[in-house]
C-alpha cells in the first residue's frame, strides 16, 4: 500500500481514481527526474502484485521474481516511452510484463521472437482511432469484470491468469473451442463497450 | 491505415491475455501495427489486464528486491533510457515491424522456395506441434487448393490482393479463420500476392495432388 502521506502530496485533479494519478505522476518523475522515491514507491506497490500475477501463470517463486525484476528496470528504462492518452500506468506496466513473460518463454523454447509488441512505441502515430482513455479506466474494467456472466469470466480469468490457449480451456470445460471464442467475444464486447464510454 | 479485415474479438482477447500462440501471435501483432481499429481494440483489452494485475494476490518480493534492481540499473547491463523516438533496427521499413523483424533482410530479397506452380514459401517457424509460421509469394490469377484446417489459420496480406469466399483481401487486411472456414483464394490480377501465414495445424487440402504436394511443401 502506497503511503496517505504520499498520495497527499500530489496534485489531484477533480477526485478521480486518485490511484491512477498518483502513478502517472509517480511514473512521470521518474522519466523526467530519474527520481529513485518515486520509482521505489512504484515498485512497492507493483512488485508483489506482478509476482503473483507471474506465479499465478505458472512460474516459480525464482523465475517470477526475476521477471519482476526485469520488468521493473525496463519500467525504469522506458518510462519517457509512457503515454498518458493511452491507457493507465497500470495497463502499461501489465503490457510490459506479459511482453517479457512470452519473451522469455520464447527464448527457452525452440525460436526466439524479440518483444513483437515494441511497434506500440516505435510507430507514434497520432492515430484517430486511438482510445484516449479517462483515469477512470481501472476502475470501471474491474466493476464490468464482475458483473460479467460466471461462464464468460471464467474464459477471460483462464487466458489472461492462467496462460491457457482457447484449445486448452475448451479441454478443461470440456466445451467446443467454438464455444470458448463465443464466450470471449460476448466478454470483450460488454468488457469493450464500458471502456469506449470512457473516451 | 484502414482496413476491411479484422481480427476475431476472440483473437483480440488471447492476444491481450498473452495466451494466443507465438505463431498466431505475431500475425496478429503485424495486424494490429497496420490497423488502428485493432489497436484500439486491443488497447481496450489490455486494460482487462491491468484490472486483474490489480487484484491478483500479490506475493512478497525478496526483502532485497528493490536494493538489486538498482544495483543492476546502476551496473553493468545499465540501459541508456529510451525515448518514443528510438527506432530500432528494421531491415524492411515498407512492412509493419513485428512481420519486418522475421526478414534478415528487405521482403524482395526473400530467398523464396518453389511449393508448386505459381507459388514460393518461405518458411519462418515449424514446430512439433503442427503449428508453422510461412510467407507465401502467389502469382496474379493463380488459385489456391481448396482447404480447410484443423486449428485456427490466421493470413495477413503484405502485398498484392486475393479473393474468396469471404470477399477481397488487400494489403493489411487479415484473415482469422476457424477450423469450420474452407476457402480457396484466388490471386488478383497485377502484381504478385505475398501473405503472412499462421497455422495452428496443418492444412486439409482437398484434391490428390495438393494432399501429394504437402508433406514437401511443408504446411
Amino acid at each position: 500500500m502506497i503511503a496517505p502521506a504520499v498520495t497527499d502530496g500530489i496534485r489531484r485533479q477533480t477526485g478521480k481514481n486518485p490511484q491512477a494519478e498518483l502513478f502517472a505522476q509517480l511514473l512521470n518523475d521518474v522519466a523526467e527526474r530519474r527520481d529513485r522515491h518515486a520509482f521505489a514507491q512504484l515498485f512497492e506497490h507493483f512488485g508483489p502484485r506482478l509476482k503473483g500475477f507471474m506465479m499465478r501463470k505458472g512460474a516459480n517463486a525464482e523465475l517470477a521474481e526475476d521477471l519482476v525484476q526485469d520488468a521493473m528496470i525496463a519500467v525504469w528504462n522506458k518510462a519517457g516511452m509512457f503515454s498518458p492518452g493511452k491507457g493507465s500506468v497500470t495497463t502499461w506496466i501489465y503490457t510490459i510484463a506479459r511482453n517479457l513473460r512470452i519473451d522469455r518463454l520464447r527464448r527457452e523454447g525452440s525460436r526466439y521472437f524479440t518483444d513483437i509488441d515494441d511497434y506500440e512505441e516505435a510507430s507514434d502515430d497520432p492515430a484517430s482511432d486511438d482510445v484516449v482513455i479517462g483515469k477512470q479506466q481501472d476502475v470501471a474494467v474491474t466493476e464490468a469484470l464482475d458483473v460479467l456472466p460466471d461462464d464468460q469470466r471464467e474464459v477471460i480469468v483462464m487466458a489472461f491468469m492462467d496462460d491457457m490457449t482457447q484449445s486448452e480451456i475448451a479441454e478443461k470445460l470440456d466445451v467446443p473451442l467454438g464455444t470458448v471464442k463465443s464466450r470471449m467475444r460476448l466478454a470483450y464486447r460488454k468488457m469493450g463497450s464500458v471502456l469506449e464510454d470512457l473516451r | 491505415m484502414n482496413t476491411a479485415f479484422h481480427l476475431d474479438d476472440a483473437t483480440v482477447v488471447a492476444y491481450a491475455g498473452g495466451s494466443l500462440s507465438n505463431c498466431l501471435s505475431v500475425v496478429a501483432a503485424g495486424h494490429v501495427a497496420m490497423c488502428d481499429h485493432c489497436r484500439a481494440k486491443v488497447r481496450r483489452a489490455e486494460a482487462v489486464g491491468a484490472a486483474l494485475l490489480e487484484t491478483s494476490d500479490a506475493q512478497p518480493m525478496k526483502p532485497d528486491a528493490l536494493s538489486a534492481v538498482f544495483e543492476r540499473i546502476d551496473g553493468s547491463d545499465w540501459v541508456q533510457p529510451m525515448t518514443r523516438s528510438d527506432a530500432s533496427d528494421d531491415p524492411d521499413p515498407s512492412l509493419p515491424l513485428p512481420v519486418s523483424r522475421l526478414l534478415d533482410h528487405k521482403l524482395d530479397d526473400v530467398r523464396w522456395k518453389t511449393a508448386g506452380p505459381g507459388v514460393g514459401i518461405h518458411v519462418i517457424e515449424k514446430n512439433d506441434d503442427g503449428s508453422s509460421l510461412y510467407m507465401l509469394k502467389v502469382r496474379p490469377g493463380h488459385k489456391l487448393p481448396d482447404h480447410g484446417h484443423d486449428g485456427q489459420e490466421m493470413t495477413l496480406i503484405l502485398r498484392g490482393a486475393y479473393r474468396d469466399e469471404i470477399g477481397r483481401f488487400a494489403p493489411g487486411d487479415v484473415a482469422d479463420l476457424d477450423e469450420y472456414i474452407e476457402h480457396q483464394p484466388v490471386i488478383e490480377d497485377g502484381e504478385d500476392c505475398i501473405c503472412l501465414i499462421a497455422t495452428e495445424a496443418p492444412a486439409r487440402f482437398k484434391g490428390l495432388v495438393p494432399r501429394l504436394l504437402q508433406p514437401i511443401v511443408g504446411i
